[in-house]
């Protein structure tokens, strides 16, 4: 096996001939030894993830902008985001990292059933992780919790007087919805509110003038618990919260530019979610070839590359997590 | 298959190293159960009213779990430490970025907010 190494042997990716001798170091010919060319590897992906981080980067700043700029926003917007499968997710992605970490260690020590099963079980918890995605989205989509001009909330418009009926009759729907199984409510740490006495605030009469900052804010009044984590933004410059209302928006509590926050929100998990999905097309393509007997303790680059970049992929949601789902305010 | 560790190989560049390090199940075990409790840690931390500190704490909590990850299941510990040196210039980077970015875009605000307040009528 040794010897084989040392010989100027056929390129990796171009000889799936080689499992006769499965895990067989294969060595190009500009690389002297096996150690050379693997750390050489291993550099290069290391750029790629440089430039990665770099890209990701850039989102991250346009978050610290934005959330600099409109504090209001975020505290406002967050809670349309449900933090039990935010955290769920993290669970989810930080496992398949374990997976694919233990996977690497399988190569590297020549077992091969451990090999297939724990990529295997990486690419099933990647797909459960685009599947608790496909939720959320699908419920931002619904409630048009979207970027932009296509930022039209849909319990935002029936709040007004004229249209109170249609507004009850929304809120009315609301809790069947909320009850299905896997719906996304906003995530309210003190005493719980339905999204529609969030969204629109015009929810069950119980509830009792839901979350009218314009009234709490009053002076001398009292707000309750909830509206006071609204209410934070009113400590910025004065009025500043309530000058800023979307006009049109018939809700007494949101701020302006709430489109922002989705934006921001869809761009930075829709890029993690696209290098989800390459991450899932790499490893699909390591398990079939960990299937046909390619990987050993000789050369396992591959499986290895792969790791490093999909744990990068769990790195970045680390950050997203808290900074998107997590918001104190 | 029965376990081989990775051998060193022969001389040339990269004597006498591992073809990479084989990182101790019970560390992968062990970097899988802190990440899962100080994801439980950052989701209380929320909870508690730190007031601006709460943003500082949410972040350092994630950096320590994308050390814990960058560290042992990207291995970059045992790796060579150019490794580490292009991953770090690469956050330093970032951070030059978000800095400055940050301090320009501080430095207009109250011009926006003068604009908001002369344009914006109230009551609307």
């Amino acid at each position: 096996m040794k010897g084989e190494a040392m010989l100027p042997a056929v390129r990796s990716a171009a000889a799936p001939a080689d499992t006769a001798h499965p895990g067989a170091p294969r060595v190009a010919h500009h690389f002297a030894t096996p150690v050379q060319q693997f750390e050489s590897a291993q550099l290069g992906m290391w750029l790629f993830l440089a430039t990665e981080v770099l890209l990701f980067g850039g989102l991250f700043c346009a978050y610290a902008v934005y959330r600099a700029a409109h504090p209001e926003v975020f505290i406002y917007a967050h809670r349309f985001l449900d933090a039990r499968l935010g955290a769920l997710n993290t669970v989810v992605l930080v496992s398949s990292s374990l997976t694919m970490a233990w996977a690497v260690r399988c190569a590297q020590t020549g077992r091969q059933r451990g090999l297939v099963g724990l990529l295997a079980a990486t690419l099933l918890f990647a797909a459960a992780f685009l599947a608790v995605k496909y939720v959320e989205y699908e419920s931002k989509w619904r409630h048009g919790l979207l970027w932009g001009r296509y930022y039209h909330p849909a319990h935002g418009h029936p709040a007004g007087d004229a249209s109170g009926q249609a507004g009850t009759g929304q809120a009315g729907q609301e809790p069947a919805n909320a009850s299905a199984p896997g719906d996304e409510r906003p995530m309210a740490a003190g005493p719980n509110q339905s999204p529609a006495t969030i969204a629109a605030g015009a929810g069950p009469p119980s509830r009792g003038g839901p979350v009218t900052l314009g009234g709490a804010a009053g002076p001398g009044a009292t707000p309750p618990a909830e509206a006071t984590r609204i209410a934070a933004s009113a400590a910025g410059p004065r009025g500043l919260a309530w000058h800023l209302r979307r006009p049109d928006s018939g809700r007494h509590d949101e701020p302006r530019n709430v489109q922002i926050f989705f934006a921001v929100y869809f761009l930075m998990t829709g890029l993690h979610g696209l290098h989800v999905m390459a991450g899932m097309a790499v490893i699909a393509w390591l398990l079939v070839r960990s299937i046909r007997g390619h990987f050993g303790p000789g050369y396992f680059a591959p499986v290895d590359l792969a790791g490093l970049y999909w744990h990068v992929v769990d790195v970045i949601w680390i950050f997203l997590f808290p900074l998107l789902y997590l918001i104190h305010g | 298959m029965r376990e081989v560790p990775a051998q060193p190989v022969e001389a040339g560049p990269g004597q006498g190293r591992a073809l990479g390090h084989v990182v101790p199940l019970r560390v992968l075990l062990g970097v899988w159960a802190a990440l899962v409790a100080l994801t439980v840690v950052t989701i209380a931390a929320t909870r508690v009213d730190l007031g601006g500190l709460n943003l500082w704490v949410a972040l350092g909590i994630a950096t320590v779990k994308a050390a814990m990850v960058a560290l042992y299941f990207m291995h970059l510990r045992y790796d060579h430490p150019l490794n580490a040196i292009v991953f770090i210039a690469a956050l330093l980077f970032v951070a030059v970025f978000v800095g400055i970015v940050m301090l320009d875009a501080e430095a207009y605000q109250p011009t926006i907010r003068e604009y908001q307040h002369q344009t914006v009528t109230p009551g609307r």
